[in-house]
């Protein structure tokens, strides 16, 4: 369809998430925005080929997530986010143990396959339904289940099991899980 | 479903760490998102209206186009 104010709008209103997206994938923020302003430009430039009434959301994650593959495997990870530049694309700035807490998650999320990492932050994040996340991966529903269950479990054991082998109800457990009991 | 996580073994104690890590990823997501739109993505659409004429003289890249399949 042609380029309305309308659909220029709605572009405009998914740049949040699209940079959201981008951000989590990539875990930089400047490579994000690359990634972003990129979709946009192969968006507008393919906007003839949107179907109207169909989920522009969902067609945007496409194109974002597959430039994001498609670089991915130019670049291998070149420039690794290791000492939390992610985080200083925050506007607010956590405190010090919300900081290491965040930085903790952001490390866990990076170990997951990309597979995973994508399915999680589309359903879990994201907000999409599998079958949207499944249209967006281009795989099939089940596939994105369990991908998605998957990334859980991998998080929990990276995150809240490693290295507490008995996972008794000692103060480091309850610290990380933030218990209020 | 196979499911080979290492469990801790407690179903309420797994579901807790779910809906943390849940809370925990969508904090990480939410907070891109509520930086809203920033300007230069605001003027690029903008710049580009609806004639067709996306040529991609906005172009940071370089080598941005579609159907170019010979990068690499």
């Amino acid at each position: 369809m042609p380029l309305t104010d309308s659909l220029r709008e709605d572009i405009l209103a998914s740049v949040p998430n699209l940079r959201a997206f981008a951000i989590s994938l990539s875990g930089n923020g400047d490579r994000a925005d690359d990634l972003v302003q990129e979709t946009l430009l192969r968006a507008l430039a393919n906007i003839d080929s949107f179907q109207p009434g169909s989920n522009l959301p969902a067609w945007l994650f496409t194109i974002l997530r597959n430039l994001f593959r498609s670089d991915y495997r130019k670049r291998r990870r070149e420039v690794e986010d290791s000492d939390g530049s992610y985080a200083k694309t925050l506007k607010s700035q956590p405190n010090q143990n919300a900081h290491l807490e965040f930085e903790e998650f952001r490390a866990a999320l990076d170990k997951l396959p990309q597979d995973q990492r994508e399915a999680l932050i589309l359903v879990g994040a994201s907000g999409f339904s599998y079958e949207d996340a499944a249209k967006i991966c281009g795989c099939a529903v089940g596939t994105i289940k369990s991908r998605v269950n998957r990334a859980r479990s991998k998080l929990s054991a990276l995150l809240y099991v490693e290295g507490a082998d008995d996972f008794g109800p000692d103060d480091t457990v309850r610290a990380v899980i933030g218990s209020s009991r | 479903m196979k499911d080979s996580k290492p469990s801790p073994g407690k179903g309420g104690l797994n579901a807790e760490i779910q809906s943390r890590i849940g809370h925990q990823l969508r904090a990480m997501y939410d907070d891109v998102v509520r930086q809203g739109v920033p300007d230069r993505f605001a003027e690029l659409i903008r710049k580009l209206d609806g004639s067709g004429q996306n040529h991609p003289q906005i172009n940071p890249a370089g080598d941005f186009d579609a159907k170019n399949s010979g990068r690499d």
